[in-house]
């Protein structure tokens, strides 16, 4: 038996050497070159350069409004549609969830694409609006990362549970203030966090919109650009602190497997 | 009213998701270069798309990539699943945690911090592929994880027990019992790799070759140049792509409500 348990355990070791070499080594790697400089001596500058220079931290405040503004578009725009998809009783109802589902399947880059081709039809000139532009991108980008958990959250919703507020006197409104909504907080917690890291960092997509303006994805990139290792090594761990910081604050609230339902569906 | 209300809300957020894409792909099949100046149909950009070497040697090694990746990820993911949840509880706790780290990174980081390792200090050449295969496959492998580890769970453990019992060996038994039970979350989670390695831009950028692009990478660039002819033979691409995944979809679906209908039987 002893012999047994060993075999099976065993088959995780090269998955767990994978994990220890390309994932916790590159963290460190991270770290020993946010804190050094070119000749290898320990430094502090290039993390209090990051807190001291006006447009660095301009670029934290920029990627932080795209991201937070980005995110309230989604959830405005998917609530209502989760909720209705959620409690209708279509026939055709797998479909149309499917139907929310496949742009996630759809190349990001050739989804941007077209969405820039239609923007420029209506705007003339993109850079007009950078801003607006930015969010529209990315909001069309995320939308079903926000759409599907909350589906979900709500489709598993105990449907006693607003028949029950009703029938103690609770009308439509204060129904779903008071039974609905706080049930739907987990999906909402895991849409928002699929939405609000990848808008501070996608600066692909404000590229591809002709918006010039920095977020802090483009910083790694523009340090890439110029083989500053150190320089965005520390911007990468500063991104990590804020993802970090984002994930304790929402653990426990999330739903479990969220992200993997994507696939799952397939 | 209500109704009403309800159908214009969804109808809403699907015309803002397909709007553009559905302009493009019909502007694809046109001799336009911008979208609202409507010309005579044309096949031109089709055409253009499968006989420009460039092109579908892109293509081509966009798929290479993505499945190759999810090969690696799934059975690296399917394995790892597998011995952690048989091994002790700190193992696998560890095991768990390393595994989230990608899955909640960003992407930009993932794909910067395994550039710096792999090239700059062990000194990895971008063009041997090695930074490239390996990015790919940490970004995918967290999520096969995932996929399976929900299905161990549900697993019947004393079908194992009995297989053993009646003289099977560990091995037999895992792979006659344990891979069938779980084989959906891999096939799944299979799915799911190839996905996210197709759509992947950054950790392919900061490890790909100088010389090779993925459909990401080079649509990424190509907006940002003037070659007309390729940027409006990518308009044909997302066509392609979009029947591509309209038929795997419905095809999937069907195969898949087959099933449910056939479980409900009772067959």
């Amino acid at each position: 038996m002893r012999v047994l348990k060993f075999s099976r355990k065993s088959l995780g070791i090269p998955y767990a050497v994978f994990l220890v070499l390309f994932v916790a080594l590159p963290l460190l790697v991270l770290l020993y070159y946010a804190f050094t400089n070119g000749q290898g001596q320990f430094t502090v500058s290039n993390f209090a350069g990051f807190f001291t220079d006006p447009n660095t931290l301009g670029t934290l405040c920029y990627s932080l409004a795209v991201a937070f503004v980005t995110t309230l578009v989604c959830l405005l725009l998917a609530y209502p549609a989760a909720y209705f998809l959620a409690t209708s009783h279509m026939k055709r109802k797998q479909v149309l969830i499917l139907l929310f589902i496949m742009p996630m399947w759809i190349n990001f880059s050739l989804r941007i694409t077209a969405l820039k081709e239609l923007l420029t039809l209506f705007e003339g000139n993109l850079a007009r609006y950078p801003f607006m532009n930015a969010v529209i991108g990315m909001s069309y980008d995320f939308l079903p990362f926000m759409i599907l958990p909350i589906y979900n959250t709500l489709s598993r919703l105990d449907i006693s549970l607003i028949e029950a507020a009703k029938d103690l006197g609770a009308n439509d409104v204060s129904a779903f203030l008071k039974v609905t909504l706080p049930l739907s907080v987990p999906g909402i917690v895991s849409g928002v966090s699929m939405v609000f890291l990848p808008a501070m960092t996608n600066y692909v997509v404000l590229d591809m919109l002709y918006n010039s303006t920095y977020i802090m994805g483009s910083l790694i990139g523009s340090y890439f650009s110029a083989y500053n290792w150190h320089g965005g090594s520390m911007i990468a761990l500063i991104l990590l602190a804020i993802i970090i910081a984002f994930t304790l604050l929402t653990r426990g609230m999330e739903d479990d497997n969220q992200r993997t339902v994507g696939g799952a569906l397939l | 009213m209500k109704k009403g209300f309800r159908s214009f809300v969804i109808l809403f957020v699907l015309v803002f998701l397909y709007a553009p894409i559905l302009i493009l792909i019909l502007y694809s099949f046109t001799n336009a270069t911008t979208i609202g100046a409507f010309r005579g149909f044309s096949l031109k950009n089709f055409v253009t798309l499968f006989t420009t070497p460039e092109l579908r040697s892109m293509i081509l090694g966009t798929i290479v990539l993505a499945v190759g990746a999810a090969f690696l990820a799934t059975v690296l993911g399917t394995m790892g699943a597998i011995g952690a949840f048989y091994s002790s509880r700190r193992a696998g706790t560890l095991i768990n945690s390393l595994n989230e780290v990608p899955v909640v990174n960003a992407d930009v980081v993932t794909g910067f911090s395994v550039c710096i390792l792999l090239v700059v200090v062990f000194g990895v050449s971008k063009d041997t592929y090695i930074p490239l295969v390996v990015g790919h496959v940490v970004l995918c492998a967290p999520f096969v994880y995932l996929s399976v580890t929900p299905k161990l769970k549900q697993m019947d453990s004393s079908i194992y027990e009995a297989a053993l019992d009646l003289g099977a060996t560990p091995a037999r038994a895992l792979r006659s019992i344990v891979i069938p039970q779980i084989s959906s979350g891999i096939v799944s989670g299979f799915a799911l790799a190839i996905t996210l390695s197709l759509d992947d831009y950054f950790i392919a950028t900061y490890t790909k070759p100088a010389t090779f692009d993925t459909i990401s990478t080079y649509v990424v660039n190509a907006t940002k140049g003037s070659q007309t002819a390729i940027k409006t033979a990518l308009w044909a691409l997302s066509a392609v792509i979009f029947a591509v995944v309209v038929v795997i979809v419905t095809v999937v679906n069907i195969r898949g409500a087959k099933d449910a209908g056939k479980e409900r039987a009772g067959v």
